[in-house]
């Protein structure tokens, strides 16, 4: 059954939850309770697929292995070699899952939500190679990290160290009816963004399209601006589902949106769009690349390594999305997109030829609207595929 | 006390303004003043001159984010 995709599951997932809301309300501890709900919840999301739910348990297995291996090498060794080859084996699942269907071959690897499940799983190698974790980590609190069912499909992607101190926190009574009234009130919004707004954008004026627009060109940008308004309100209605059910099980999954539309320039976009995936992204691969460029002094000028380090960025993320031609040029779009803003940003600090004023600021928003739209423009394949 | 000055003065040379001298409560990240990349030159920088390790997800932009709260966690990490 898919996550927050019908009535069922949401009728489901009321009653399973209900003991929770209760335990939490009384201000008793409901991990254990939370725990069973979590294999139950995988259960049934994963009931209907048995290559799913096996690729998932070797999955995990894998990873597991995997993390508490390294951790207890690192406790007395730190080899580049073997952290690499740790990240490597920490994302082979997936690269395997991307590339299998291009050999014609049954994706059998494969599981909803690898993906995501991949960045927990790779976070927790790297972290642990900083030297930010040091301990064992007990095996049911990894396992509720890796697989906790409200956010297993598409995210938002938590760290660990802040999703265990969730798990750590005694809720008051008082205090967990804040959680639950954002809860609801998180869920209720991702009704109405998911099925109410986007449904009417996508039934009502996606589908019509050919109907409305008066020539082919009119046809395309009606449907870049639509599906980029489709695109966001499914995903955020999606996004503020899986961060309501965490907040009723007393974990505050970190949000994914805010308020993208809004934003000033392309770095302020992405500080708002998909905020989870940008900045794991951020995190692990454009200021560790930065950082390795900066320390070994291998190349000296600043605005080259930065660059070099959003094109990497953008380039992986595009390929997370699929290795499909729309995805690979959607991250390099992204890529010259955002190298060209950290021209004209090094630009105006000198010459400040871009003044700060009511209507610039107004103009900004719109010109990063377009540039924006025209990205997803080429994402939802409708240019090149 | 002597490594805040010496911070500070970091800070001002990264951020390419002098109004972390003036106003060590001011929010680097809201103020645009530090962003990926001089966070990234910061900690570069920290590890050579001071001889600290900061991982880069231990810099948490909500609680590394003025002059002198880099400063006091730069305390606590020694």
């Amino acid at each position: 059954m898919t996550p927050y995709g019908s009535f069922t599951f949401f009728i489901i997932f009321a009653l399973l939850l209900a003991p929770t809301v209760i335990l939490g309300l009384k201000g008793k501890r409901f991990l254990a309770y939370n725990l069973f709900v979590t294999v139950v919840a995988l259960a049934i999301i994963f009931a209907g697929t048995f290559n799913g739910a096996f690729a998932l348990i070797v999955f995990t297995i894998w990873q597991v292995l995997l993390i508490k291996g390294y951790i207890s090498y690192r406790k007395n060794k730190n080899s580049t070699l073997i952290f690499c080859l740790a990240v490597t084996a920490s994302i082979l699942p997936l690269l395997i899952s991307k590339f299998l269907p291009f050999f014609g071959q049954v994706n059998w690897i494969g599981f909803l939500g690898i993906s995501y499940l991949t960045f927990k799983a790779t976070q927790l190698v790297i972290e642990t190679r900083d030297g930010l974790i040091k301990t064992d980590l007990p095996i049911i609190r990894l396992l509720y990290f890796i697989l906790f069912f409200p956010t297993i499909s598409s995210g938002p992607i938590d760290r660990y160290r802040r999703f265990d101190k969730d798990i750590e926190t005694a809720i008051a009574p008082e205090q967990y009816k804040l959680y639950l009234y954002d809860g609801i009130n998180k869920i209720f919004r991702g009704f109405l963004y998911k099925y109410i707004i986007g449904y009417a954008i996508n039934h009502f004026f996606i589908a019509n399209i050919r109907f409305i627009a008066t020539s082919d060109f009119q046809n395309h940008l009606l449907y870049m601006y639509s599906y980029s308004l489709y695109l966001f309100f499914d995903f955020a209605g999606y996004t503020a589902f899986a961060i309501g059910f965490s907040y009723i099980m007393g974990i505050r999954s970190p949000e994914n949106f805010n308020k993208p539309f809004i934003s000033r320039n392309i770095k302020d976009f992405w500080n708002r769009w998909h905020m989870s995936l940008s900045f794991w992204f951020r995190d692990y691969v454009y200021m560790r690349f930065v950082f390795w460029m900066t320390k070994k002094k291998w190349i000296k000028n600043r605005n080259v390594v930065s660059n070099l380090g959003y094109i990497l960025l953008f380039l992986l993320m595009g390929l997370w999305h699929g290795l499909e031609i729309q995805y690979i040029i959607y991250g390099l779009y992204h890529a010259l997109v955002m190298v060209a803003y950290n021209s004209f940003e090094r630009f105006n600090k000198k010459y400040k030829w871009w003044p700060q004023n009511k209507f610039t600021h107004i103009a900004a928003i719109v010109i990063t609207f377009h540039v924006v739209c025209f990205g997803f423009y080429i994402f939802s394949g409708k240019l090149i595929k | 006390m002597e490594i805040k000055q010496e911070l500070i003065q970091l800070l001002a040379e990264i951020c390419q303004d002098d109004v972390v001298n003036e106003n060590p409560d001011i929010d680097l990240f809201e103020n645009g003043l530090l962003d990926s990349f001089g966070t990234v030159e910061l900690l570069v920088q920290i590890e050579e001159r001071f001889g600290i390790t900061v991982p880069i997800t231990e810099f948490d932009r909500d609680t590394w984010n003025t002059p002198n709260n880099i400063a006091s966690r730069l305390a606590d990490f020694k």
